[in-house]
């Protein structure tokens, strides 16, 4: 039985509702504390000097943001693609998923904050922030594509086989249709990752003395002291996080809400 | 009418060591509907299997008739396994067509075949619905469908209906009684339901568990089209009596 419309609806709305509130209060109190502690805008900037700054900056942070978003996204496509092809390649071939997979994975568990210096020195800025990007978001990717596409029902497979199916039928028409659900999800945690990758070369390039994506505007701001620009470039990282990661499950679930048990609203 | 296809001297070992047929003899003769029946283990899903050409026999031969009198070209055969075993991310219309769209079958063509297949088992308006909407019966019922959209003159079916409740196996086998008769399919079914077997087969082959072999062999000579009537008549209950203690033999010869 469903529960009463009215109850459902209340429901959502406490849930929508509630972190606005939370948010509100925090800016309140995070205002009310620097003006009573009278803390200089170097430490702690209150909530209205920052939005000020947002606005008399937008010209300078526009253009970070737009640096980092395109470099995140880059990254994102990148990984998705790699990760993909990587997994299908591993799926075709055991002799090169032999080959390769620990390489996969040594990339993966190496620290990329220690390889962006290195990626700086024999790369052009740009490609060194990209390849940084790529290296962090492809692995979730490249290990869930790869579980998905092991993970097909073996009757399906075995009936696929009995009418004759091809190799690229099998891996277009079974293979990655059953991986799906799993590729988004490696997707979306690639996502946040794509842009830390980011954020972690820029600073890395940042102290190089060159870039200018939103990490670099907050590694140099933190150099001139300019405080409230620091916090203005963190809340639009920020922002730039909580939108891929809410477009990622957009998409995800648009893909999956006619069949996949993940994207089904269930009545209780 | 010389058998459509015949096991000889059948045998089937695992890579694990599981000897899982040991010399089975079968013939499956045009037309009829072959029940086979025993418990878990004795190698009748195995059998299926090898019919089937998805595994290969350790050794013995599988002889086919008919024009070419080789092995069938795969699509020849429909094959309904225990679970549904439906693509999620395909409408019913999708799984139905899947036979068609894996040998290139053109859409125009394909396209009345599915809508006939969907008639027969009675899902015609669900042809949209993706299989997480539909109850258990229907969603074998879609499988029974794609196994008869290429017209297949041999289905195999195994403990399809195992999974479903009795108000529901019951009417399924009523339906699957009529479907082979108004298509006169030949059909091989697996079971471990002596109930089952008796009302839906013209003969039982009873089989041994570990290693598989054929035990004996029962000839149901209830006419079809078979219904209610038959399921509450007295030579109904003899049969399953009869098919009962053949298989109480079969596993006690085992043990």
């Amino acid at each position: 039985m469903s529960i009463p419309d009215s109850a459902s609806t209340r429901e959502r709305w406490l849930q929508a509702g509630l972190p606005i509130v939370t948010l509100a209060l925090g800016i309140w109190l995070w205002h009310e504390v620097v003006l009573l502690y009278a803390i200089p805008p170097y430490v702690l900037p209150g909530p209205g000097v920052v939005a000020s700054t947002l606005v008399s900056d937008w010209g300078l942070l526009s253009d970070s943001l737009l640096a980092t978003l395109v470099t995140t996204l880059e990254g994102l496509l990148l990984a998705v693609a790699g990760g993909i092809g990587l997994a299908v390649l591993f799926n075709v071939s055991r002799l090169i998923e032999y080959s390769f997979y620990p390489y996969a994975v040594i990339l993966q568990v190496t620290p990329v904050v220690a390889i962006a210096p290195l990626l700086l020195i024999w790369l052009p800025q740009q490609a060194a922030v990209l390849a940084c990007a790529w290296i962090v978001a492809f692995f979730p990717v490249l290990a869930n594509t790869t579980l998905g596409l092991n993970s097909v029902d073996h009757n399906l497979a075995d009936l696929y086989r009995l009418y004759g199916a091809s190799r690229s039928q099998m891996l277009f028409r079974l293979k990655l249709p059953a991986a799906l659900p799993y590729i988004l999800g490696g997707v979306r945690i690639a996502g946040g990752l794509s842009l830390i990758g980011a954020v972690v070369a820029e600073i890395a390039a940042g102290s190089a003395g060159a870039g200018s994506g939103l990490a670099y505007r907050i590694a140099e701001s933190g150099y001139r002291l300019n405080i409230p620009r620091m916090f203005a470039a963190l809340i639009l990282l920020s922002i730039t996080g909580i939108v891929i990661f809410f477009a990622l499950s957009g998409l995800s679930h648009l893909l999956l809400r006619r069949w996949h048990e993940s994207a089904v609203r269930r009545e209780s | 009418m010389p058998p459509i296809v015949a096991l000889r001297g059948v045998t089937k070992t695992y890579s694990n060591g599981t000897l899982a047929l040991a010399g089975l003899d079968l013939e499956v003769r045009p037309g009829e509907f072959l029940s086979l029946l025993g418990p878990s283990g004795c190698g009748k899903s195995t059998a299926l299997r090898l019919i089937a050409g998805l595994a290969e026999p350790s050794g013995g031969t599988i002889a086919w008739s008919g024009a070419a009198a080789g092995p069938p070209a795969r699509h020849d055969i429909g094959f309904v396994f225990q679970e549904p075993t439906l693509m999620p991310w395909a409408t019913v219309a999708g799984n139905v067509a899947l036979p068609l769209r894996l040998r290139g079958t053109a859409a125009s063509e394909a396209a009345p075949r599915i809508a006939a297949a969907l008639e027969r088992v009675g899902l015609a308006p669900f042809r949209n619905a993706y299989p997480r909407e539909l109850s258990g019966g229907m969603k074998m019922r879609v499988s029974i469908a794609r196994a008869l959209v290429t017209d297949a003159r041999l289905l195999l079916m195994d403990e399809p209906f195992a999974a479903l409740d009795e108000i529901t196996r019951f009417k399924l086998n009523d339906d699957l009684i009529a479907l082979s008769g108004a298509l006169a399919k030949t059909v091989v079914f697996v079971t471990h339901s002596v109930f089952e077997s008796v009302y839906l087969s013209r003969r039982i082959v009873v089989m041994t568990p570990r290693p598989g072999r054929v035990f004996t062999e029962l000839a149901i000579d209830a006419p079809y089209p078979r219904g209610e009537s038959f399921r509450t008549s007295a030579e109904y209950a003899g049969y399953c009596r009869i098919a009962s203690q053949a298989l109480t033999r079969a596993m006690a010869a085992a043990a």
